[in-house]
């Protein structure tokens, strides 16, 4: 289905957030996006445009939530709520984590490795998807956005 | 007999180690208790929250258990208990923190939260009974990243810090993409000493115009793109090469950046602190720096680099010394940020 699909090439980490905060101004609250893309892709640099976009204060401070699993940033247009689920064995955790309070919560979810929670992701959710472009440049990357959960 | 001994229990569960620690006066350890999940995690490729805090749940008891027995101490013994109430991982962070306030409550101790960055910090006053403030710490590890100007017991300013990942993420991260395992420190380093180190010219971890700050994330792709190439040229990846070059560039921006840091504010005692503080290429790297220049070196033996409730005891008792006390709301702050920054503030950005 490619309806609504929207397609960006990036050629450099300055670029990903411009296109995020970008994307960001039509934020509404509830909104879920699933970032995908393997290591280095450009998923947390997407996340400090977005927070940007949304008027965040200090969007410099949206680093990795690896480490903490979520990380919650205030004081924007929106709430902005970022996760790492990579570190997720199952939904049940997920759940564990209270994760639907943000899911169903009136700001903005950026998920990192989402697929593996796919099954609670609403159907509202809309994929961000990054992929490397090494032909055509080793910053390059191409970003679709697109209706619909990871597969 | 009266004393002015202070002695603390010490509890920390932030992340993948549930610890107990008796400590009197900030620098003494009296017992030091680790009870490491690391092999369960190294099953996942890292720690996975769920299973983190059920096993904090089954640690707890029996290790503070021990750590007062092997301690000598008793209840009427202690003076108070000190407990990491964040940053880490939410549910973690809350066993520790419930079994804190019970326990206190219970046996009638006061209470003192105590900030996990806080802690590594002062590990240093461990390490070298001697140390005062001020001195610059830099801490490093799998969650953090903070160039800190210890400008007295508990007072901090953060001169740096990292816009993307920490400098430990970024080892399990390259770690993982190497096929290296988890604990991905530990595996870089030892991967590394095989290597050659100029083998490639991977970016430092720096920004333009970013004063003290790091950026991992640049130098992580820049990585994971070497691989991709190699691996698309059909070549067997040169990992050694690769760990020994990342590691390089890492401890590079991890050394300019403190002793540049020394430099301009005139301070001759260095530390450095976190997991990350373990890793032998830096020690080396600081050692000599600081030895060339007749810099003060402190480098705390890694137990008490690694998480462990020894430092939240000596955190805890320069608070303690402060008044600082906390109630029973006393609650898990998965984001809890650390002293004062220039540019900004912290006032209102917790929830």
């Amino acid at each position: 289905m490619n309806d609504g699909e929207r397609i960006w090439e990036s050629g450099s980490v300055e670029e990903t957030r411009r296109i995020a905060g970008e994307i960001a101004q039509d934020a509404q609250p509830g909104d879920v996006y699933a970032l995908t893309g393997e290591l280095g892709a450009g998923k947390t640099a997407f996340a400090g445009g977005f927070a940007a976009g949304l008027h965040v204060p200090y969007p410099e401070d949206v680093v990795s939530p690896t480490y903490t699993i979520l990380q919650i940033h205030e004081g924007g247009r929106l709430p902005l709520y970022h996760f790492d689920v990579y570190r997720l064995t199952d939904p049940e955790e997920a759940d564990a984590i209270g994760i639907d309070e943000y899911l169903f919560g009136d700001g903005v979810c950026l998920i990192e490795w989402a697929s593996r929670i796919r099954e609670l992701l609403p159907p509202r959710t809309r994929e961000v998807i990054f992929e490397r472009r090494p032909e055509r440049g080793e910053d390059c990357r191409r970003i679709t956005l697109r209706q619909g959960g990871p597969a | 007999m009266m004393s002015n001994d202070v002695t603390l229990l010490a509890i920390e569960s932030s992340c993948d180690e549930t610890a107990a620690a008796v400590v009197r006066n900030g620098r003494e350890v009296l017992s030091d208790i680790i009870s490491s999940q690391i092999d369960i995690h190294t099953l996942y490729g890292g720690v996975v929250p769920e299973i983190a805090s059920r096993k904090h749940v089954e640690a707890v008891v029996p290790c503070v258990e021990q750590a007062l027995r092997e301690a000598g101490v008793t209840l009427s013994g202690l003076d108070g208990v000190a407990v990491t109430c964040g940053p880490g991982l939410v549910g973690a962070l809350l066993v520790g923190v419930s079994f804190a306030k019970a326990f206190a409550y219970s046996a009638g101790l006061p209470l003192v939260g105590v900030h996990h960055i806080d802690g590594h910090i002062s590990a240093c006053y461990i390490e070298e009974p001697s140390l005062e403030p001020p001195f610059l710490c830099l801490v490093a590890s799998g969650g953090h990243s903070h160039l800190v100007r210890v400008a007295d017991y508990g007072v901090y300013e953060i001169l740096g810090q990292t816009r993307d990942d920490a400098a430990g993420e970024a080892f399990d991260k390259v770690a993982r993409a190497l096929g290296l395992g988890y604990p991905g420190g530990p595996a870089v380093d030892r991967a590394a000493r095989e290597g050659n180190d100029t083998a490639y010219a991977f970016p430092q971890a720096k920004i333009s115009e970013g004063g003290y700050d790091f950026s991992f994330s640049g130098l992580k792709s820049a990585v994971l793109n070497e691989l991709n190439r190699q691996r698309m040229a059909g070549e067997e990846p040169r990992v050694s090469d690769i760990a020994a070059s990342f590691q390089r560039a890492v401890v590079e921006v991890l050394t300019e950046h403190l002793l540049a840091a020394a430099e301009e504010t005139g301070i001759r005692t260095l530390a450095i602190a976190g997991g990350v503080a373990s890793n032998s290429c830096l020690r080396e790297r600081l050692e000599t720096a600081c030895a060339e220049r007749g810099l003060t070196f402190i480098r705390p033996r890694p137990v008490l680099c690694t998480d462990n409730a020894a430092m939240i005891g000596a955190a805890g008792y320069y608070a303690y010394l402060r008044g600082v006390r906390s109630d029973l709301a006393l609650n898990a702050e998965p984001n809890l940020s650390l002293g004062t920054r220039e540019r900004r503030y912290h006032a209102g950005k917790q929830t």
